[in-house]
């Protein structure tokens, strides 16, 4: 494992790697983003378009207005800036201009950049230099009032786990049975009360029970095993004085209590594995994976974007990137902070090695010890071979007779089709999350001669 | 708090393996489900009770029962998808597709202004058609979008089924909204080899109708005597549907080897039968039955003497008699028709082109079609020998009734029909279609060039690309609006030759409006020029892509 050795960030001069129109694609906030932008890709639109030797582009793109707009996109960060007035990010602009670069080199001469978009990176180089230095003198400023401040929430939020667990037990004296008859205003009701109680995480899982009734045949069973866990999280908050302490840091985390990232950098070529979003609530959630060549970590990037934003966070699949990322604490979880980034954007890295999946069930049951709340674990299943079965899919061992069935959730998109069409029955290595539910495919390899993608990740989702 | 832990046996199809404890996991379910108040649970270890004891037993349970789960038991693996032996996909040409295929769900300018951007979707049947030319293999990761595309798009269908090859039938054999693909494209779905004799004539004698079909159209295409053959075996106790269907895919490879059997067909259960039999014999020059239509024809249409100069003098046939009706005349007119002309246009119709030039002192087909004719039949005569021509691909008659280009369509001598006028056309070689065509819209523009245009190669030869161009330009100086050309515009996109984007690009230009032009036109047609350049030059940029060793 390399470990960070806090040198200034260094920049190759040597050609950098384009990006692939998959990668491209995979940054797009949404779909409108996607398509938009690939009504730009073409020559028509650009003018005074370029790139620079340690991956800038900029170029004009003509739109309805007189004046064109400018384009600038550091993919180095990747970071970009528009003169458009659009409010996603990255805009179609910028995504029209990676697009038809990745698929035409002549458009996008090597060059020296023009002042403006010269300005906007040179002062964004300034700062990234600048940064660390900043970010050494963290902290509030007057510690002793956070300190009161956050014993003032830890009464509250204990308040709240007392009055769910009262409401917990009059739910199981009376039946689960009367959870049907009264639907979601009971748990919605019980929700607002957690809010009040400022502990998020308690109102996120006693929402997600009232979606449970109506989630088909065995529901009383699975009401129960929500139910239970939500109680041993109450339970672990009312003691967590006297719990081990990456476990208390785990039940902090699941009751609400957002942790800065403060475990130690680790540094590393991440291969970039999946980056999907998925709406909860008002917010999007996106979601990276991210797989350490060194070090063999599996590395969760969490991001979040309002409504009607897409989060700003953006990283195509199958890329590389020498980065530290910061653990969040936490016994056994994957998330972590992406921090100072080396090198430009560089070439593709090899699959995570992945193993059957006996291990990969294993993996999951070894993270449940230190988290018992977790509903699913990335692994890397390899050798496997998508296979349909009675009501379903699952993905068999190549050389052996077990399988893992694939998540009901993962079976209604497009991911399931590009996996079985990939395979073509033979075994292929998947990236996912595994877990009670079943596994969902997040990213795929092929194996053997006929691979198309040179051995880049093939995003499912 | 310790129990035994023992793996009930292994369910397949599920990765939830329960324990059994010392009190089952449905026990606990069950008083969970009806309340602990009415249906206490068995006192847990320590002898606690109540609702809370129930949540931790099941607390308990829950992450053990995760913890410990097992993997279900494989169930039987799907066969491998065949080899296929086509080389892969450029890395740029496969962007490309990935495109064409993200754009093709994107709404193309239904409503309102086009933009300047190219209409991916117009380019993916080019694109495909290309791709197989070239004979690459499609990118397995694609292969779900391209069935999806020709699931809803049926003109798709044959590239896309040509394109996927063996391991798109495989994928679409697992996917019921795929049915469509295994329904198979012409000859594609053959379960045998058809160049072996014995398996053809089971299949043949065994096969589903869709299966005889495409048997009897592949060997025809390779061997026409074989598939007659073959026909004959059976052909007595065919039904009428199939007959048709059967006697139909002899016009592949049609010749005077097929005519024993086309006459006996004229005498057919079943009318369609016969009027096919007819329709194709009539197609031989030299067959018994195109023999008896000139027979009667020369009876009919006749050199006038009577006047000075020569013109045609026609004497319509008085009666419909049953060897008329047998070699397929239909005796009864549609509504509106006189039957005496009715009669004549079927006789001229089916009559060889070629005995005209004896009838009328050897002159040509040009000279005969000049000719006055008497008591106003031009239009029938015309028009029949117009379908002849087609029907027999005469290119010599079919220039002839074309006239020059520069003649107004309603003066000229022929049909003023487009539709007919695009079948003479398809008869010519390809050259001589693209510069009559030039020529028409030089005189005429392109208001009404939109089906002629639709016969011609693509990409246009160089002089129809031209004057397709020059045309737009000359609607755009005289102030029309671009949209009433959008048709055109649109096959221009993708027809012209992509080595044209240069010239054009003088077009993108937004031009000072002139006097008494539409407001506004100008900044639309410029719009317009841009996407037509944009999109040769996609198309160009594509064909470099699909070319092995391009740069």
């Amino acid at each position: 494992m390399l470990l960070s050795h806090g040198g200034e960030p260094s920049r190759t001069a040597g050609p950098v790697a384009r990006w692939t129109v998959e990668q491209v694609q995979a940054l797009a906030p949404d779909e409108a983003s996607r398509k938009a932008g690939a009504r730009l890709a073409s020559a028509g639109p650009w003018s005074g378009a370029g790139h620079g030797p340690a991956g800038e582009v900029w170029g004009l793109c003509k739109g309805s207005g007189s004046k064109p707009y400018r384009t600038v996109i550091d993919t180095a960060g990747p970071a970009y800036r528009c003169s458009c007035p659009s409010r996603k990010f990255p805009c179609k602009h910028a995504l029209g201009l990676l697009l038809l670069q990745a698929s035409d080199d002549a458009a996008v001469p090597p060059g020296e950049a023009p002042d403006w978009a010269r300005e906007w990176l040179e002062g964004r180089r300034r700062r990234a230099v600048e940064q660390p230095g900043a970010d050494a003198a963290p902290g509030p400023a007057d510690p002793e009032a956070a300190r009161r401040r956050a014993e003032r929430r830890a009464a509250r939020i204990t308040g709240g786990a007392r009055e769910l667990e009262q409401r917990l037990a009059d739910l199981l004296r009376g039946g689960l049975a009367s959870a049907d008859q009264a639907g979601y205003g009971l748990w919605e009701e019980t929700a607002a009360r957690m809010v009040d109680a400022q502990a998020p995480g308690l109102a996120a899982r006693v929402r997600e029970l009232g979606a449970i009734p109506a989630s088909g045949p065995g529901w009383p069973a699975r009401l129960l095993e929500e139910c239970a866990l939500l109680h041993l999280l109450d339970t672990a908050w009312l003691g967590v004085d006297r719990l081990p302490d990456p476990l208390a840091a785990t039940v902090r985390t699941r009751v609400g209590l957002t942790a800065a990232a403060d475990g130690a950098p680790v540094r590393d070529h991440w291969l970039v594995l999946a980056q999907y979003d998925t709406p909860d609530g008002k917010i999007v959630t996106r979601r990276i994976w991210l797989y350490g060549k060194e070090s063999g970590r599996t590395a969760l990037l969490l991001s979040f974007g309002a409504a009607g934003r897409s989060p700003g966070q953006a990283m195509p699949v199958g890329l590389t990137v020498d980065a530290e990322l910061t653990p969040f604490p936490g016994g056994g979880q994957p998330r972590a902070e992406l921090g100072r980034q080396f090198d430009p954007p560089a070439t593709p890295g090899t699959p995570p090695a992945g193993g059957p999946t006996r291990a990969a069930l294993a993996a999951y049951g070894h993270a449940l010890c230190e988290d018992p709340w977790l509903d699913s674990w990335p692994v890397t299943l390899r050798d496997v071979i998508p296979t349909p079965s009675s009501g379903g899919w699952q993905l068999t061992d190549a050389d052996g007779t077990s399988a893992l069935p694939l998540a009901p959730s993962s079976l209604s998109g497009p991911g399931l089709w590009k996996l079985v069409a990939l395979s073509g029955g033979g075994p292929v290595t998947v990236f996912g999350t595994c877990g009670h539910r079943g596994f969902d495919p997040l990213a795929a390899w092929a194996t053997g001669e006929d691979d198309d993608h040179d051995g880049r990740p093939v995003p499912l989702v | 708090m310790t129990s035994p832990r023992t793996p009930t046996g292994t369910t397949t199809g599920t990765a939830v393996q329960r324990t059994t404890t010392t009190t089952p996991w449905e026990e606990l379910v069950t008083s969970a489900l009806l309340g602990t108040d009415r249906r206490p649970p068995a006192p847990g270890p320590g002898g606690r009770e109540g609702p809370v004891a129930l949540l931790d037993e099941a607390a308990l349970r829950t992450v053990r029962h995760r913890a410990g789960l097992l993997p279900a038991e494989a169930a039987e693996r799907p066969e491998r998808a065949p080899a296929d032996p086509r080389p892969p996909l450029p890395a740029a040409a496969r962007h490309r597709l990935g495109h064409l295929l993200a754009d093709r769900s994107a709404p193309s300018g239904g409503s309102g202004r086009r933009g300047t951007a190219p209409d991916l979707t117009e380019l993916l049947p080019q694109w495909l058609a290309s791709a197989n030319r070239h004979g690459f293999r499609a990118p397995s990761v694609l292969l779900p979008a391209l069935l999806d595309a020709a699931r809803a798009r049926t003109d798709l269908r044959a590239h896309v089924l040509g394109f996927a090859g063996p391991r798109g039938l495989w994928l679409a054999a697992m996917n019921p909204e795929w049915k469509f693909a295994l329904r198979g494209a012409p000859g594609g779905s053959l379960p045998s080899d058809t160049t072996d004799p014995d398996a053809a004539r089971r299949l043949w004698e065994e096969g589903l109708f869709a299966e005889r079909v495409a048997l009897l159209v592949a060997v025809r295409r390779r061997e026409p005597a074989a598939a007659l053959a073959l026909l004959s075996t059976t052909w007595s106790t065919e039904r009428a549907e199939d007959r048709l269907m059967f006697v139909d895919s002899l016009r592949t490879g049609l010749s005077g080897a097929d005519e024993g059997f086309l006459e006996e067909a004229l005498t057919d259960r079943s009318r369609n039968v016969r009027a096919t039999a007819a329709e194709l014999l009539s197609a031989l020059p030299g067959s018994a039955l195109a023999e008896r239509m000139a027979a009667r024809a020369v009876s009919c249409v006749n050199p006038d003497r009577t006047g000075g100069a020569a013109s045609i003098a026609v004497e319509a046939p008085h009666e419909c008699d049953a060897s008329m009706q047998r070699d397929g005349i239909v005796p009864v007119p549609p509504a509106g028709r006189g039957e005496r002309s009715w009669w004549l246009g079927q006789l001229v119709e089916a009559t060889p082109l070629a005995i005209w030039r004896d009838r009328f002192g050897g002159r040509s087909a040009q000279e005969i079609v000049g000719l006055p004719v008497a008591d106003g039949w031009t239009e029938e005569l015309h028009a029949a020998w117009c379908r002849a021509a087609v029907r027999q691909r005469d290119p010599e008659w079919a220039r002839a009734l074309l006239g020059t280009p520069s003649t107004p369509p309603a003066n000229g001598p022929g049909t003023a029909s487009l539709a007919e006028r695009a079948k003479l056309l398809a008869t010519l070689p390809g050259a001589e279609r693209a510069v009559w065509v030039a020529d028409f819209i030089a005189a005429h523009g392109l208001s009404e060039a939109f089906q002629l245009l639709g016969v011609c190669a693509v990409p246009w030869a160089e002089p129809l690309g031209r004057s397709v161009v020059d045309a737009l330009d000359i609607a755009r100086d005289a102030g029309s609006y671009p949209w009433s050309f959008s048709g055109v515009m649109g096959l221009a996109e993708r027809c012209l030759d992509p080595a044209e984007a240069d010239r054009l690009e003088v077009l993108t230009a937004t031009p000072d409006e002139p006097e008494g032009a539409a407001p506004g036109a100008g900044g639309y047609w410029s719009e317009a020029f841009q996407r037509l350049v944009s999109t040769l030059r996609l198309r160009s940029a594509m064909e470099r892509e699909l070319t092995p060793g391009a740069p």
